[in-house]
């Protein structure tokens, strides 16, 4: 073997450890943040960090229980935002988009989907707070509303575009008009589809903190009704990490703990349905 | 109803034609052929004339006129691209869910030219049953229930479906699974699931567009017997690309080329002694 | 025919009023114009996302022009608001990220595409969509807590001793600063390099890979040579979608920068970046002046990201279309 040929073949097997390497390095970044998340948040997450409002500022113990109910708040009303406006457009870019019309508005759709979660906080701050002079959990739901948007119209007309053909003729041959053929068999044949899609978006701003630092603020109460500044896991593990108290350290680790806990759920099991329903149409 | 009009002489060259140098190809054509008189008692049911499709600037069907009988089989033969799925989907205006698709020429249905009429009353007279079976996403029941809920129908849906099943040969079968998921089923029982689903709303026509292609031999032949049980209620028209099936199932045969009718006659005497050379070659096995 | 015929598109056509009337009466026009409302309310959303940038922040575009950009005093008590050490942190930290993470992106896609089993890939590949879940906040937790002590008490002290003859690598050690800043968004952004580039890579053609085996080339020549400059418009777009991720990003940042409006050589020192001004003072700023110069720094923000998100859809759908014309 030439050494020409002996340099080559050990350039090929170097890169190749390269690569490897960097594969695993990027994997191991995934298990370092579950493993700290888990050991730190492990250790202080009990059941009074579930049910307790926060304590004063310098008294030890209470919980983050407002912050969980306005984070579940926030993304309900979010979800009300987002799932009509995203879903309707994903349908009509699916089923009845033209060429023209059909590039322009996915074309904002994905610019909408690119814009710097900051900059939504922005948007939803002069559109809400301002007119309204407070805070408020609308404002807060509003943003992360429209972060939803565009995830779901994409997910949404990737599915139903999935839907084969001759399940609509099979419909329309039948003498259902088109609209009925839409809502009684395309959109229940990708319905899990659909709804795995919403879940995603839902989980994507449930992690979401800097639309909601000037839309829904915090609070350390409890917030009633929709109006007044509302608490959330992500901005209180913000507040919390940043702040300069030991137990608040400890509280930002269970509450990041039961954040991605939420989101990793909500990705693997929509990964799973996903997976199940392409092996059956199969 | 009208009666049936008497057969309609071989027409001469339209005027396309006579420009053009295909002398040898041109169109005779023929509606109903001539001895009808074999089938007694039918009556009418499609008068088709001048009947041209487009898409866009491909013209697929060239202008031709055909009637069709009821009760009776009718089959639409033709080498691939000939036409024959057009022609079939112009018949419950399926044509029309294709963007750039244009129809001319008329088609009477029972003296009614279908172009003005509703869609949807349209088609629930003229049922369609598609080359891959394509039963929806739902149990077998609400499958064949289909048809009737989105018409309105609520009462005594559960008789519909048995008799519909039943005219399927499908509810022995499936009986005790009515509600489990219409995928569960096989291939020939998805497509008599879907045959059954057409006929739910009782048309006076089924069309039927290659509905074996994707079967195999012992169930195509459960579904070309259900035809001849079919024809005593209903008016049937298959397009098969199957000239055996066509030979076994048909009572009248029609074949196309190229957009074109080039014969159509009682299915024993098109397959024994044809009349244009082109219809021998075909069935010969000489192209196509 | 069936060509044809199977071609369907969908939509009914026919532009006659009576067939309009007719479709009106049976839904189809209704459910038409309701889904297109919606679609019209999304373009709507975002023009209004524009305006109200444009219009919220015409008071700093007024009185200070183009001047804004290059210079940096940022003094809200004095009305002073010049935006250089927040583009100046911005693009740092942002190319540190990408310097960090093109090289650890594109190795990971080259080996998920090319080495590794489809199994193990697309396992893999799902670990790195997860890495992309993580909210950003969770990152700057960790970072926080565990990356700026080791980046203080490890890498910095022997960046130091080993390359502190370069200015970036020299003065007093924090932890915080552009260097967190920069590692933490190349950890972030290396999914989003790592999952297009995979994707365009499992789309080149397989012809181009035996083409360069058939000629003799080892398995990483032929990937070098004649697989990645197949792909490589589209993990140049990878790493623009990236980049766009990564001005754009602010609560990590936020978190780890040390937020100082300083212009430094120096990696080691304490900066700010737009994002993390927004986050930190948009509500506690006080005056018309300096919330506008806020927003100002916002559109900023969205402009570049636009430009960056429209050049990156361009560059992978190119190289998508290239693929599929091969195949």
């Amino acid at each position: 073997m030439s050494l020409r040929e002996c340099r080559r073949k050990f350039v090929n097997a170097f890169m190749f450890a390269l690569t490897a390497f960097s594969a695993l390095a990027t994997v191991s970044v995934l298990f370092v943040i579950l493993g700290y998340l888990v050991y730190h948040g492990g250790k202080n997450i009990n059941w009074s960090f579930l049910t307790k409002l926060p304590t004063p500022v310098g008294e030890p113990g209470g919980g983050m229980a407002n912050a969980i109910v306005g984070s579940a708040k926030l993304l309900f009303l979010a979800l009300l935002v987002g799932v009509p406006v995203g879903v309707s457009t994903g349908i009509y870019l699916a089923e009845f988009g033209g060429k023209t019309m059909g590039f322009f508005i996915r074309y904002t759709t994905d610019l909408l989907n690119g814009v710097p979660s900051i900059v939504i906080g922005i948007f939803a701050y002069t559109v809400i707070v301002l007119p309204m002079r407070h805070f408020s959990t609308l404002a807060g739901s509003f943003a992360l509303g429209v972060m939803m948007i565009p995830i779901t119209v994409r997910s949404t007309e990737q599915f139903l575009r999935a839907v084969p053909n001759p399940l609509r003729e099979g419909a329309m041959a039948l003498g259902a008009s088109k609209w009925r053929t839409i809502l009684t068999v395309v959109v229940p044949a990708a319905g899990s589809g659909i709804i795995s899609g919403v879940m995603l978006a839902l989980a994507r701003v449930a992690g979401e903190t800097a639309p909601l630092l000037f839309t829904a603020f915090s609070n350390r109460y409890w917030s009633s009704g929709w109006n007044d500044p509302v608490a959330s896991l992500p901005v209180m593990i913000y507040t919390y990490a940043i702040g300069p108290y030991a137990d608040w350290h400890e509280q930002a680790w269970a509450a990041g703990l039961v954040l991605l806990a939420l989101v990793f759920v909500v990705n693997v099991g929509t990964r799973l349905v996903l997976a199940r329903k392409v092996s059956v149409s199969r | 109803m009208s009666s049936v009009s008497p057969m309609r002489s071989v027409n001469g060259m339209d005027s396309a034609d006579k420009q053009s140098n295909q002398a040898a190809r041109s169109p005779q054509k023929f509606s109903l052929p001539p001895d009808r008189a074999a089938y007694p008692g039918q009556t009418l049911r499609f008068k088709i004339s001048e009947l041209r499709v487009s898409f866009g600037a491909k013209e697929v069907l060239h202008g031709f006129d055909i009637d069709i009988s009821s009760n009776i089989v009718t089959a639409v033969i033709g080498p691939s691209g000939c036409g024959k799925s057009t022609f079939l989907r112009s018949l419950n205006r399926m044509t029309e869910t294709v963007r750039h698709a244009r129809v001319h020429g008329d088609i009477l249905l029972d003296d009614e030219n279908i172009a003005g009429m509703d869609v949807v009353r349209l088609r629930r007279r003229v049922g369609m049953v598609f080359q891959r079976p394509n039963p929806f996403p739902k149990s077998i029941f609400e499958n064949v229930a289909y048809g009737l809920r989105i018409n309105g129908h609520k009462d005594s849906l559960s008789e519909a479906v048995e008799r519909s099943l039943r005219r399927a040969a499908l509810w022995e079968e499936v009986k005790d699974q009515l509600h489990s998921s219409a995928y569960a089923l096989s291939g020939g029982q998805q497509q008599r699931l879907c045959i059954a689903r057409a006929l739910a709303v009782d048309p006076e026509v089924l069309l039927l567009d290659e509905p074996c292609s994707a079967l195999d031999p012992v169930t195509t032949a459960k579904i070309e017997e259900l035809l001849f049980q079919l024809k005593a209620s209903c008016t049937i028209v298959i397009v098969t690309h199957n000239m055996q099936q066509a030979a076994r199932a048909s009572d009248f045969t029609a074949f196309l080329l190229e957009g074109r009718l080039i014969e159509y006659q009682p299915t024993p005497k098109l397959f024994t002694t044809p009349s244009d050379p082109r219809t021998e070659a075909y069935i010969t096995g000489r192209f196509g | 025919m069936h060509a044809s015929a199977n071609m369907t598109e969908r939509a009914a056509l026919s532009k006659a009023p009576r067939a309009f009337l007719h479709r009106l009466r049976s839904g189809d026009e209704i459910a038409h114009i309701i889904t297109l409302m919606f679609a019209a309310l999304v373009v709507g959303i975002t023009a209004l996302l524009v305006y109200q940038l444009w219009i919220q922040s015409v008071l700093s575009r007024q009185k200070f022009g183009w001047i804004f950009f290059v210079t940096h005093v940022w003094d809200p008590l004095a009305g002073q608001f010049g935006a250089l050490p927040f583009l100046y942190g911005t693009l740092v930290t942002s190319a540190i990220a990408l310097i960090l993470a093109v090289p650890l992106g594109l190795g990971t896609a080259i080996f998920l595409s090319e080495f590794s089993t489809p199994r193990a890939s697309d396992i893999f590949a799902f670990l790195v969509d997860l890495l992309a879940a993580v909210p950003s906040v969770i990152f700057g937790l960790l970072g926080i807590f565990v990356m700026v002590p080791w980046l203080r008490t490890t890498v910095e002290p022997a960046l130091q001793s080993t390359l502190g003859f370069l200015p970036l690598f020299q003065g007093p050690m924090y932890g915080v600063g552009f260097l967190a800043a920069g590692l933490i968004l190349a950890v972030m952004v290396v999914p989003f390099i790592v999952s297009v580039s995979r994707e365009v890579l499992i789309a080149v053609p397989r012809e181009q890979r035996e083409a360069a085996l058939a000629l003799g080339a080892t398995r990483w020549e032929a990937i070098w040579k004649a697989v990645v400059p197949f792909a490589k418009t589209g993990i140049i777009g990878s790493v623009f979608l990236a980049l766009a991720r990564a001005l754009g990003e602010t609560m990590a940042v936020t978190m780890v920068i040390g937020n100082d409006p300083r212009i430094s050589a120096s990696l080691f020192a304490p900066g700010y970046s737009i994002a993390a001004v927004i986050a930190n003072e948009f509500t506690e700023a006080t005056g018309n002046l300096y919330l506008s110069a806020l927003v100002e720094l916002g559109l900023v923000l969205f402009m570049l990201t636009f430009v960056l998100n429209g050049l990156a859809r361009l560059l992978v759908l190119t190289t998508r279309q290239r693929g599929a014309g091969h195949q």
